[in-house]
């Protein structure tokens, strides 16, 4: 039997991304029983964020600060945007340190079936960005879905007009893969982008 | 001159068999234990017995939605007053060209949407793994319609045959279906932004090519195979396509028949808004047969033709896996004697032997299959029970096991 503050515990952490009833009650008796070393610093963090964590303005990262520190670094490249879907792309492309452009979250893919428009997403700032003059090339990072490469195509025709290089992230064969474990989709579109040796 | 087939040469069991089949409120079964180490597995019964549902559970230790295509929520076990089945699970053991395997399928969860796998014991990595380990095809008495039924029909039958030999078929057709729904709903909004349709349109013309493209290449190796003669007795199909895309491709190379796809959508948006979807396209493919000898189209030849002409489909197509593979699949035959003549019949057990697949059939009459004797397990099937009533002897010979739990 849960009372109901435990009860309200399980339900909101249950809304977290790969967590269902069985996993969020395991993480609420979890917190319950590390109380002072886990549950209170936890909520103090929870509060923090979400009092001075805000979209940034420039580029849609989340940070403490407006521009985002990534838009506000002066030693990135200014002439490269990278487009990512969601916050997580990004945090993603950082953590290989692959990228030293800057950013630019559209906030999702396009999605007639899902009712996700072009003004649903950050596709006007982007053009703004891109028409600036200071950039040279965007770098469209949208995930090798339908939906993913539809967005794709679609920016890159609506950045035509800005005059800038367009690119897109490759397919093809993952670092340490070995080839005889790739599926059929991923090797032909690894043979499609091969380049000279 | 090639051998003659022989019954006698399928007692050693092929490179790829189930051996055991463990159902888990499945269908009839409340729960079943089955030994299936033959070459051949007649599965006989009256009409409502369950050997259907046997062969369904096999075919669904393979992915895809099974031999009757059906919805998960239907598979469960109904006890008397249940209005639908909850959890149930399929699992069997195989001998293949790798060694020993274990699959095993199934529900897991009441609010589940799609049902689970196992290899081995653990979760796939994807559902290719187990295409790659095992593969199945199937001849129902369901498929006889497929010459009276619509284009669909045929459209979904070529491309599980595409899918057996090519696993990405599966994701290029759902690729091409989601970017023509998407599409569709945009074109119903009236307020279709060109670039966005532009991208949707990219989308349908490259994995749309590349459905067309697989279809084609399939019907050319399985008309290649039927005109060798590889379904023995059978009658040869002639299998082509109606298709606008599979036209170009016939004409020009795949990215110019992207490109040709692609200016026919942009150019007929205004005219698929008003009926409501795209009029062009690989999902409107016909699958047309004919019956080559005859030269008739095989929706006027009699029933028995056309039940002859699949057989000779089904048996060419499981010969092109097994060159593709190295391992034939399980052929699951069910009611495969409907139909089919003396002579017919005849034919097909002859034929058997040369596949080198586990054949599984079932028939309401057993004797009907005692030509297959030598090499086959009888079980009698019984509502929620199936007995083995010999292996390795004639028809008819003393029960040796009793499976059914």
């Amino acid at each position: 039997m849960m009372g109901p503050e435990l009860e309200r515990l399980v339900m909101l952490l249950a809304k977290l991304p790969g967590f269902g009833p069985r996993s969020a009650r395991r993480a609420a008796l979890s917190l319950l029983q590390k109380r002072e070393v886990l549950m209170r610093p936890l909520a103090d963090a929870l509060l923090a964020a979400a009092e001075a964590i805000r979209p940034c303005s420039v580029c849609g990262n989340l940070d403490t600060t407006d521009p985002c520190g990534l838009c506000a670094d002066a030693r990135r490249d200014r002439a490269t945007i990278c487009v990512v879907e969601t916050v997580g792309d990004l945090w993603a492309l950082e953590r290989a340190h692959a990228h030293k452009g800057l950013y630019h979250v559209l906030g999702g893919t396009l999605s007639a079936l899902a009712g996700q428009r072009p003004e649903d997403l950050s596709v006007e700032p982007l053009l703004r960005r891109a028409a600036s003059g200071e950039v040279r090339e965007v770098i469209l990072a949208t995930s090798a879905t339908v939906d993913g490469q539809t967005t794709a195509h679609y920016l890159a025709g609506r950045l035509r007009d800005t005059g800038v290089a367009v690119t897109r992230l490759a397919h093809g064969v993952p670092v340490g893969g070995e080839l005889g474990y790739l599926d059929d989709g991923t090797l032909t579109a690894a043979l499609a982008s091969r380049r000279p040796a | 001159m090639p051998p003659e087939p022989h019954i006698e040469a399928m007692t050693d069991l092929p490179p790829l068999a189930l051996t055991r089949l463990t159902l888990s409120r499945f269908r009839s079964y409340p729960a079943l234990d089955l030994a299936t180490d033959a070459p051949v597995v007649v599965l006989a019964g009256e009409n409502g017995a369950g050997k259907t549902n046997l062969l369904e559970a096999i075919s669904l230790l393979v992915p895809g939605r099974g031999l009757r295509g059906a919805r998960i929520g239907e598979l469960g076990h109904r006890a008397a007053g249940e209005s639908a089945g909850g959890l149930w699970a399929v699992a069997g053991r195989f001998v293949t060209p790798l060694g020993p395997l274990t699959l095993g399928t199934g529900v897991e969860d009441a609010a589940a949407t799609r049902r689970t796998f196992r290899l081995d014991g653990a979760p796939p990595r994807a559902q290719a793994d187990i295409a790659a380990r095992a593969a199945a095809v199937w001849l129902t008495p369901q498929m006889d319609r497929l010459f009276q039924d619509g284009a669909s029909a045929r459209r979904r039958f070529l491309d599980r045959l595409v899918w057996a030999l090519e696993p990405s078929h599966a994701r290029e057709v759902a690729a091409y279906d989601t970017a023509m729904a998407e599409r569709n709903r945009l074109l119903a909004d009236g307020r279709a932004d060109p670039a966005w349709l532009d991208a949707l349109e990219d989308q349908m013309a490259q994995h749309g090519v590349a459905v067309a493209a697989a279809r084609r290449m399939l019907l050319a190796r399985l008309n290649a195979a039927l005109a060798g003669g590889i379904a023995g007795a059978f009658p040869a199909a002639v299998a082509t396509l109606d298709c606008s895309v599979d036209a170009s491709l016939a004409e020009v190379p795949a990215l110019a028949a992207e490109d040709r796809f692609r200016a026919a959508l942009a150019a007929g948006r205004g005219l698929d808004a008003s009926s409501g979807g795209a009029r062009l396209g690989p999902h409107r493919a016909d699958l047309v047969l004919t019956h080559a000898p005859k030269g008739l189209a095989a929706a006027l030849c009699s029933t028995g033709e056309q039940k002859a002409l699949l057989v000779g489909i089904v048996l060419a197509h499981a010969a092109l896996i097994t060159a593709s593979r190295g391992a034939a699949p399980l052929l699951l035959l069910d009611e495969v004697a409907a139909h089919l003549d003396n002579a017919r019949r005849e034919a097909l057990f002859a034929a058997l032997p040369g596949l080198g697949a586990q054949v599984f059939l079932t028939g309401t009459e057993a004797e009907i299959f005692a030509p297959l004797s030598p090499a086959a397990l009888l079980l009698t099937v019984r509502p929620g029970e199936a007995v083995a009533r010999g292996a390795g002897a004639r028809f008819g010979a003393a029960q040796r096991r009793v499976s059914g739990v």
